[in-house]
């Protein structure tokens, strides 16, 4: 896959919560400029902002311990390109059960809840995205293509849900709304159409 | 539709690919990086890197192997064999591995699952479990350790509710009584299994035919499947084995 976005530098945020390595080889394959960074003055230098994340919804506190959180939001809120991955697409709403205590980015309305009782939890597997409306983070990605999910919480479905996927309930598997962007499932283990949604992002 | 998985997976001695599938076109059959893409390529869901090393010396080997595999890797990978604490789970999740899997360790001390999970997420951590069929007594199932070798005297399926509970993400179950056998996975351990954790089960352990992984997806209720031998079968490729599982209602991911 060749690249087109030039000199555009592209932070990963650090903040403690692991899978970086998973995300930082992918955007490396995609020949993309990447700087994996735990410092907000590396982050508000960048031209757009990854937010990686897995694990408990707590752990994005690493945001707030670092001295991340207003790096991030006000890269997010000056028209920089931001993708969520996982925890990082659930931080854009409201909250978390998973962590009452602790408040998102309020982007998306609503709070992340876990899966009906009606199926095991957490998700985990390949399971297929239902196109809602454009997309330009899905540009050229086929209909009921499968993506890598494993994750115990969801985010509801909103204005600004491009693409959902069923388990036990329909949920957002991709919200976009101007500069920001959330994705529920892993597209750095989600073979060839995950590294497409990455490159997507990279030639915004 | 969540779909049922097809774990393709590499056993390794030394760096190498053992016991495993003879590819055409490879440039080396032995070297897990060409194994591990032209599994995914042919529609893995996953893979499995175990190591079977005898020797303990070979750990750094086993990490550039996990470095050289997961660089081009962009599906799940989850490597197991030998690791003992959480110092040896840095140094796998470092060299590029989506999740790890523990097995002897975690029998001998639970709590380190939760260390793992922990530091790196529930969703990282696979408990791996040997079980044989008791065959005296009230039956059931026993653990082994050691590579399946070592009995324990614990029940696998109160062993597989404890490892959930301590934080595992999933678990890998694995029949000794049919591993390597080809007669089909054990489908009522499986699904005992399967009733008692609310986390996915990987069914490994004898698969022969496409009919036993229909047979394991739908009596043994697993999650998702896991071979080494996938050609054996006089199958051509996974995808041919994905069609087969479609033409018997089996949720897949295929195309892929």
């Amino acid at each position: 896959m060749s690249m087109q976005s030039g000199g555009a530098t592209i932070a990963i945020v650090d903040y403690g919560a692991g899978n970086l390595n998973s995300v930082k080889k992918a955007f490396d394959y995609l020949g993309a400029k990447i700087v994996v960074t735990p410092q907000p003055e590396t982050v508000a230098a960048a031209d757009k902002i990854v937010l990686p994340g897995v694990g408990h919804f707590s752990a994005l506190s690493g945001l707030d311990n670092k001295g991340l959180r207003d790096a991030v939001l006000e890269g997010a809120s000056a028209g920089k390109p931001f993708l969520g991955i996982c925890l990082g697409m659930q931080w854009l709403f409201e909250g978390s059960d998973e962590a009452p205590e602790f408040a998102g980015a309020g982007f998306f309305k609503g709070r992340c809840q876990p899966f009906p009782s009606s199926v095991k939890s957490p998700h985990v597997g390949w399971n297929s995205l239902a196109l809602r409306q454009s997309s330009r983070l899905l540009r050229n990605v086929a209909p009921e293509s499968f993506v890598y999910y494993t994750h115990s919480f969801q985010a509801p479905v909103v204005a600004a849900t491009a693409a959902s996927t069923e388990y036990g309930t329909q949920f957002s598997a991709v919200v976009e709304q101007e500069n920001i962007f959330g994705v529920q499932f892993h597209p750095e283990q989600s073979w060839t159409v995950g590294l497409l949604i990455l490159k997507n992002f990279c030639e915004l | 539709m969540l779909t049922k998985r097809i774990i393709a997976c590499l056993d390794m001695d030394g760096g190498r690919v053992v016991k495993g599938v003879q590819f055409v076109n490879l440039r080396d059959a032995g070297d897990p990086a060409e194994c591990a893409a032209a599994h995914a390529r042919d529609g893995a869901d996953e893979i499995v890197l175990l190591d079977i090393t005898a020797t303990s010396g070979k750990r750094n080997t086993m990490l550039d192997v996990v470095s050289c595999t997961a660089r081009c890797l962009f599906v799940p990978f989850t490597v197991g064999g030998g690791i003992r604490e959480l110092s040896d789970a840095e140094a796998v999740f470092d060299a590029g591995a989506d999740k790890i899997a523990i097995n002897s360790a975690a029998v001998t001390d639970p709590t380190l699952i939760g260390k793992i999970a922990a530091r790196f997420g529930s969703q990282a951590v696979v408990v791996a479990i040997d079980a044989r069929r008791v065959k005296a007594g009230s039956g059931g199932f026993e653990v082994f350790v050691a590579g399946g070798r070592t009995p324990t005297g614990r029940d696998a399926i109160q062993w597989a509710r404890e490892a959930a509970d301590c934080g595992a993400g999933e678990i890998l179950l694995t029949s000794m009584d049919r591993d390597g056998t080809k007669a089909g996975f054990d489908c009522e351990l499986t699904q005992l299994v399967a009733d008692a954790v609310s986390i996915p089960v990987i069914a490994s352990g004898g698969a022969g035919s496409p009919q036993h992984f229909i047979d394991v997806f739908r009596d043994g209720r697993a999650d998702a499947a896991l071979a080494a031998s996938i050609f054996h079968f006089g199958l051509e490729n996974i995808g041919q084995l994905k069609r087969e599982l479609q033409a018997a209602n089996v949720t897949v991911r295929w195309p892929c």
